[in-house]
């Protein structure tokens, strides 16, 4: 008996024990973003004084989120991120699932050199690419535009892969049924391999956005004016001109840029592992 | 060989249910052809853009390396390996090596710890699981240059909570990201916090796959406690998932820039100066395209490794799902 009570005691500390390390560890986790909103709430007199207290003692959020607003524009660099993020996913699928479907489910000459190009992209890093690209741009003329933040990102070696791997889980005979009905192949990709491959597409579209909406490096070399910056190009611009260590409305601006993907991993979480691990952990 | 054939041979029997039951080998033949040519069609877009973005570019700057170019230049001469040899002898280049292989076995060790142990006790009991695994794998997904600069106001000398806790505890203060000694542990932190959700995720998949039956066999086995079972059973079977976060995240941390572009620019001294932030100065401030085109040529290959590493381990059957 008292050896069953001492294991039910263990189990039960153990219990404990297993919230109390996750609890900490989660905290230490937290700090940076609850500091961030913390800071972003506070007056400059309060954020100087040193303190530990989270709630500020005169609530000041509305002037610093006016202030990074109206300093920065903010919500124009939000606009740019979602344009840009939203062109780069829309060609992305529009380029990879036909040739996707062809990897998988067609079978012509040099079809194993094509999925080779492919593997050969999924492994390049693409900031080896920059000085190439970035002359391309040149040549092309359209550095300092849009046009220069999409292009080097319209077609995505991981896309091809992924929605290669999923179509060839979807059996031929589906295939088959789509031609005597007399699809296309190119109505076979779009109304039928697409939406059977939904969640790769989703997985894909959230590796795609979180990629594109947090890059710096590509739009530090493609784009000058203020304008046409991304989030997080603008709110690097912000701190090095405008707010320097003036850290309310820099925090308003740093809450903000973070804000809309958090909240989409909240109510998505599960989609998001999967698409950030690159399909690596399936729910 | 058998795949074209059954494919054709599956095609061929529906276009027989379908038209006239009198189709010869030639049409089947042609119907091969007007497949490939559907296939190219489909497959030229995306082939088309991989040659221009990606594969063309690759070669490009292998050949850029060789030259003498600095862009806005109106001529390049060929110098062979002389950017390469200039970059080796180059104290900065050397000190970016150095400080990214630091930085490397820093994240590395303390996301794959870190990792394990909260994917352990996550998986460990089982109430607030997906609380737990939200939380943690929250920095991963927000955006650098916005948390970095929340970094500096952390660990800003005189008014960031960091140094007002230590302070309020009777520890020195320190100038974190303006001293040579703690500026890349400090990085390598910032690193960690940041991967840690990578690495839990990745081993909390990999504890999934471990079959229940193991853990009664250890049972049988006498393997009562839990430190038992997790050294006979747990460890040995995460090992593959182990290799492949060491991998993935040590590639992560190789890409390091956007932390160090926001927090020090490779500052004090060379102290932080990592690879890709080199790689940048080099090409786009300094515009020494050829030079900064050889060190593209360094950086891919030590990614190039660690990825072959990967394809390796990943060949010999790594279940991660």
């Amino acid at each position: 008996m008292s050896a069953v009570a001492s294991v039910k005691g263990f189990s039960a500390l153990a219990r404990i024990l297993r919230h109390v390390v996750l609890l900490v560890t989660g905290a230490l986790i937290l700090i940076p973003f609850l500091w961030m909103i913390s800071l972003s709430i506070k007056a400059p007199g309060e954020i100087f004084h040193a303190s530990f207290s989270v709630w500020p003692v005169q609530f000041y959020g509305i002037e610093n989120y006016e202030k990074a607003l109206s300093e920065a524009p903010l919500l124009r660099y939000m606009g740019n991120g979602l344009m840009v993020c939203g062109l780069i996913l829309a060609l992305q699928i529009l380029l990879c699932a036909p040739c996707a479907y062809a990897l998988a489910k067609l079978r012509f000459f040099g079809r194993d050199l094509v999925f080779g190009m492919v593997l050969a992209g999924l492994i390049l890093p693409h900031q080896v690419l920059s000085l190439p690209l970035f002359i391309l741009g040149y040549k092309l003329a359209i550095l300092n535009t849009y046009a220069a933040l999409i292009l080097p990102y319209v077609v995505s070696p991981f896309g091809i892969f992924l929605f290669r791997q999923f179509f060839k889980t979807i059996p031929d005979d589906v295939v088959h049924a789509a031609r005597l009905d007399g699809l296309s192949e190119l109505a076979i990709v779009w109304k039928v391999m697409v939406p059977m491959a939904l969640p790769a597409v989703i997985a894909f579209a959230i590796f795609s956005v979180v990629g594109h909406w947090n890059d710096l490096f590509w739009p530090l070399i493609a784009v000058r004016d203020q304008s046409l910056m991304p989030p997080p190009l603008g709110i690097l611009v912000f701190k090095n001109e405008e707010a320097g260590s003036d850290y309310g409305p820099l925090m308003a601006a740093s809450t903000l840029v973070v804000l809309p993907l958090t909240i989409a991993f909240l109510a998505a979480q599960r989609w998001f592992v999967e698409g950030l691990t690159g399909g690596a952990v399936k729910q | 060989m058998s795949e074209p054939r059954a494919f054709s041979n599956a095609y061929n029997r529906c276009l027989t249910r379908r038209a006239a039951s009198c189709l010869g080998v030639s049409l089947a033949r042609r119907q091969a052809f007007v497949m490939a040519l559907v296939g190219y069609g489909l497959a030229g877009p995306a082939v088309f853009f991989l040659l221009v973005l990606f594969l063309l570019p690759v070669v490009g700057v292998f050949f850029i390396a060789l030259t003498d170019w600095q862009l806005g230049a109106g001529s390049l001469s060929f110098i062979g390996l002389a950017n390469y040899r200039e970059a080796f002898a180059d104290a900065t280049f050397r000190a970016s090596v150095a400080n990214t292989a630091v930085y490397v076995l820093i994240v590395v060790p303390g996301t794959l710890l870190g990792g394990l142990t909260v994917a352990l006790l996550i998986e460990g009991g089982k109430s607030c699981r997906s609380f737990y695994r939200a939380v943690h794998f929250l920095p991963f997904m927000a955006t650098v240059t916005s948390m970095a600069i929340v970094w500096e106001a952390l660990l800003h000398p005189t008014i960031g909570l960091v140094n007002q806790m230590l302070v309020a505890v009777g520890l020195p203060a320190a100038n974190w990201l303006r001293n040579e000694n703690t500026v890349l542990p400090v990085l390598g932190a910032i690193g960690i916090w940041q991967n840690l959700g990578y690495a839990m995720v990745l081993f909390l998949a990999g504890l999934k796959s471990i079959p229940r039956d193991l853990y009664d066999a250890a049972d049988v086995d006498g393997a009562d406690l839990w430190i038992d079972r997790l050294r006979t059973v747990t460890l040995p079977l995460l090992g593959p998932v182990s290799m492949f976060v060491v991998i993935v995240v040590a590639l992560r941390a190789l890409e390091c820039f956007d932390a160090v572009k926001v927090l020090t620019q490779g500052g004090p001294g060379d102290a932080s100066e990592v690879l890709l932030y080199t790689l940048y100065r080099e090409s786009f401030e300094y515009l020494r395209t050829g030079y900064g085109a050889a060190i593209a040529v360094v950086f891919l290959a030590m990614v190039g490794t660690l990825t072959l590493i990967n394809a390796i381990v990943m060949d010999r059957k790594v279940h991660y799902q």
